[in-house]
């Protein structure tokens, strides 16, 4: 026996997700396996879908115009304009919180770093910060939290000529938590709102927060933070803070470890329970059995082998950074099915002597059909019931283009569903 | 296209799951405590961070990654460097194994950390060593409680003895402790007629089935401390739906799992019973026995910790053995088509506010009873989300950990508030403890409910 569903997604990213959430929305009985937790929580939270083209050009403003001009073997010609609409119109529907679907154009979003980064989703919190936003900003950094200094911030944002005048202050947080606090220890205070000692008194963290902002509010109009507001109350934490402070409220997305990303991570893992789908997650996908077809795979559980099979499969198992897609000095592979990964056969070749040059390895990953089934070396079909989707999909550079998630909603939509129909 | 020189055979990223890595003999013959392995896989994501209970609500502990691969660093460049005493407050709950991208063994390290302190930097004579020896040897207590069950229940919680107990010795009397079975699993399991009995169920059931009636069905289960002492219907329970479904079942010779000695860093005694365990349950094994453990921290100690810290002759083979009691079904038997198939009345035609364990979290299985009771008619088991319960074993009994064991615990709290069901779920004993503390709710097993739908 093993244990059986009709599709089966390896992977928990934003691909691994979206395409067991289109499969379960099909109709089919999904099971969505994850080595690790989701690395979602590594991402911003943001989503974009194409902010470059593949020569540099950009920011773009509608990237849905600029998909029909993308190489061929481009994730999104695959799999075509209308199934990006399409998957993001799910992702909408699953994460209720996020904004931006009322216009094709790219939002435009200060980032942590700095500089304006052209996104089509972003969470409700970050919507405040828009860059074509005309209000004045405040940006308020934590002492304790090295990764985002706001004066800095604020310099560099200017630097890129932003309508609008932006401060950087810094300050303590209430409490005066230990330098190395985590993200969060930051959250559940606030969420909490349990109360910190300010000069031998005893306040709640959100009026505290607001008190130590409030003297540094000259007149703009709107005030940004690190992404440390609350895990599962971000938004009654923002009111309040606006409340107190007079001004608008936004969270600027932040590096790893991110609380956009666990909240989008805990989001899609609602929507997907919600549709009945089963999750595992903690072990890694090692092996498997058959031969044009996949008639099970082993999970590994400290070297017991968990057999699970099913009629369909998606490996969403990520690129090079999530390992769905590895490399050694002889080359590249993908370590779960072996499926062939095209790529220069001297390793000189894989990458540029240049920093951000056109590193061929950022487009290495399995080569597909227009059904998104992995193909070999001779451009057949590796088997004839295993899709792809996201990261571990050749052909692109997300890095470059801002199209990692995207690439993932889009590509894990429809290898969901279209496994899903094919199980049925 | 080569490089000049051959390539070390050094990979600094074992170990990765699927590659061969040698454990870390850490007793008796050497206290070269090794910190190492894995540590130059860390490049300070800090996501193990996000997933620290104890982080996100103490103030002065420094988190996962500090605990492991910084204090390995710490110790390679200062030869001076203590483990930091804040190792003391990890709970073990293992979480951040779950989190690391990159395949650190963080609990293992954490585990390490905490020998090398206990054994070298604690003072053996300190009211905290002798506290947390007694707890973490919570069989050696139970044992002698058991033997006069009704006494020790009153004895241990009388108010005046537990004040005593907090004073001086530091556990808290805020707690309850858990009543004593008046009769234990394995008084029970003798009585019944022991394997001779299973055997004899078990052919019938597979008579009933229509199977071979001697098929090759046979599991040796690791009850461990709590279902012998404290809670034998879960012991019970698990006996019956095995039969149920043609298995025979042993009951071997067990000690403690060392779950709470890990946690308290008392690894000598832990490798102690680990060897009585390893031992009897690699006989088996070899005898085609799978090892069955009804609590998640049982069948983690047995799959992941044991080889992780020590190395005994036959622990590969029992942790790639060991399966936990309904995950086992799951696999081997249409688990899910007979309970849907199913129905409850009585007492357990219950809405259940379920909790998943952080040790059942790390093997995967924390979805499993609200997957499977899913389709179930008559009982509805209700997911209270992924807050620790704050217990951890032994954690919540010491006096100084009590508030903070609660504060982790608040949101479990508030979600079985918000739940339909007034009865609570979850496979580890302590949880139980914890949500039955917080909330005045009964505790029930999955194997319980399991027990009420399919067995007759």
């Amino acid at each position: 026996m093993a244990i059986e569903s009709e599709v089966l997604v390896i992977g928990g990213g934003l691909g691994g997700l979206t395409s067991a959430l289109a499969a379960a929305r099909e109709g089919a009985d999904v099971r969505l396996v994850s080595y690790k937790q989701s690395t979602l929580r590594q991402a911003s939270g943001l989503v974009d879908v194409l902010g470059y083209t593949p020569d540099g050009d950009g920011p773009l403003t509608d990237p849905y115009e600029a998909i029909p001009t993308l190489p061929a073997e481009h994730p999104y010609r695959k799999v075509g304009v209308q199934t990006v609409r399409d998957a993001l119109s799910l992702f909408d529907d699953a994460v209720p919180t996020y904004e931006g679907d009322h216009t094709d154009a790219n939002a435009l979003l200060p980032t942590h770093g700095g500089s304006i980064k052209p996104t089509a989703r972003y969470p409700a919190g970050a919507s405040a910060g828009l860059a074509s936003d005309t209000r004045d900003t405040l940006l308020v950094g934590i002492e304790e939290m090295v990764d985002f200094d706001a004066p800095h911030v604020a310099a560099h944002l200017d630097a890129t000529g932003v309508p609008f005048d932006v401060r950087g202050e810094t300050i303590r947080f209430p409490g005066d938590l230990r330098a190395d606090a985590k993200v969060t220890r930051y959250a559940k205070l606030l969420d909490t709102n349990s109360e910190v000692a300010v000069r031998g008194r005893m306040v709640p963290a959100r009026e505290a927060l607001a008190q130590r902002v409030n003297p540094l509010l000259e007149d703009e109009q709107r005030v940004g933070f690190p992404a440390i507001l609350g895990d599962d109350n971000p938004g009654a934490i923002r009111d309040a803070l606006s409340d107190h402070l007079g001004v608008d409220v936004f969270e600027v997305p932040m590096g790893p470890p991110s609380l956009p990303g666990l909240r989008l991570e805990d989001a899609l893992f609602a929507a997907l329970d919600e549709a009945g789908a089963s999750i595992e997650t903690g072990n890694p996908v090692v092996d498997f059995e058959g031969e044009d077809r996949i008639e099970k795979v082993f999970i590994e559980k400290n070297g017991a082998r968990i057999p699970n099979s099913a009629d369909q499969y998606v490996l969403a198992t990520g690129g090079f950074v999530g390992k769905g897609v590895e490399s050694d000095r002889e080359g590249v592979y993908e370590p779960v099915f072996d499926c062939h990964v095209p790529h220069a056969a001297d390793r000189y070749d894989w990458f540029e002597g240049e920093l951000f040059g056109d590193h061929e390895f950022a487009r290495y990953g399995v080569a597909t059909d227009d059904d998104l089934r992995p193909l070999d070396a001779s451009d057949d079909r590796e088997f004839e019931n295993l899709r792809a989707a996201g990261s571990v999909l050749g052909g692109y550079d997300f890095a470059a283009e801002k199209s990692g998630s995207g690439v993932s909603i889009a590509t894990g939509y429809a290898a969901g569903q279209r496994a899903a129909q094919e199980a049925r | 296209m080569s490089d000049a020189e051959t390539p070390p055979d050094f990979d600094p990223v074992a170990p990765n799951t699927g590659e061969e890595f040698e454990p870390v003999d850490v007793f008796p013959d050497s206290d070269d405590f090794d910190l190492r392995p894995g540590a130059d896989s860390c490049y300070k994501c800090s996501t193990c961070d996000t997933n620290c209970p104890v982080a996100e609500v103490d103030d002065d502990f420094p988190g996962p990654k500090f605990q492991g691969p910084e204090q390995w660093r710490l110790k390679q460049s200062d030869d001076d460097h203590e483990i930091d005493d804040s190792v003391m407050d990890c709970s073990n709950c293992m979480r951040c194994d779950n989190a690391c991208p990159s395949g650190v063994p963080l609990s293992q390290m954490h585990n390490t950390a905490r020998g090398e302190y206990v054994s070298e930097q604690m003072d053996k004579l300190s009211v905290e060593y002798i506290r947390n020896r007694i707890l973490a040897n919570y069989r050696t207590s139970a044992f002698l409680a058991s033997k006069v069950p009704r006494l020790a229940n009153f004895a241990m919680n009388f108010g005046p003895a537990r004040w005593v107990m907090e004073k001086t010795m530091g556990i808290t009397s805020e707690r309850d402790f858990p009543a004593f079975a008046k009769q234990t699993f394995r008084d029970w399991w003798a009585d019944r007629g022991g394997q001779a009995q299973s055997r004899e169920n078990a052919r019938a059931a597979r008579r009933r089935r229509g199977l071979p009636e001697d098929a090759d069905k046979k599991v040796a289960y690791f009850h461990g401390c709590y279902s012998n002492y404290n809670t034998p219907e879960v012991g019970k329970a698990m006996v019956r739906v095995y039969e149920e479904f043609g298995y025979e079942v042993v009951a071997p010779e067990q000690k403690c799992s060392g779950t709470p000695m890990f946690a308290n860093g008392m690894l000598d005694d832990a490798r102690r019973h680990a060897e009585t365990n390893v031992s009897s349950m690699s006989e088996l094994v070899d005898e085609g026995y799978h090892a069955i453990a009804s609590c998640t921290s049982c069948s983690m100690a047995l799959r992941q910790e044991y080889p992780e810290l020590f190395d005994i002759d036959g622990i590969d083979k029992v942790a790639e053995n060991t399966f936990e009691a309904v995950e086992y079904l799951r696999i081997h038997e249409d688990l899910k088509g007979e309970v849907q198939a199913a129905d409850v009345d009585g007492d357990l035609a219950e809405e259940f506010a379920y909790h998943a364990p952080c040790h059942s979290r790390n093997q995967g299985l924390d979805r499993q009873a609200v997957e499977l009771f899913r389709d179930l008619d008559g009982a509805e088991v209700e997911d209270v989300g992924d807050s620790c319960s704050g217990i951890s074993g032994t954690y919540g009994w010491k006096e100084e950990k009590y508030e903070k064991s609660m504060e982790i615990g608040e949101e479990m709290f508030e979600h079985m508030e918000h739940a339909e069901g007034e009865t609570g779920m979850t496979e580890c004993p302590t949880c139980a403890m914890q949500m039955e503390h917080g909330s005045g709710y009964e505790i029930r097993h999955p194997l319980e409910l399991l027990e009420a739908a399919l067995v007759e």
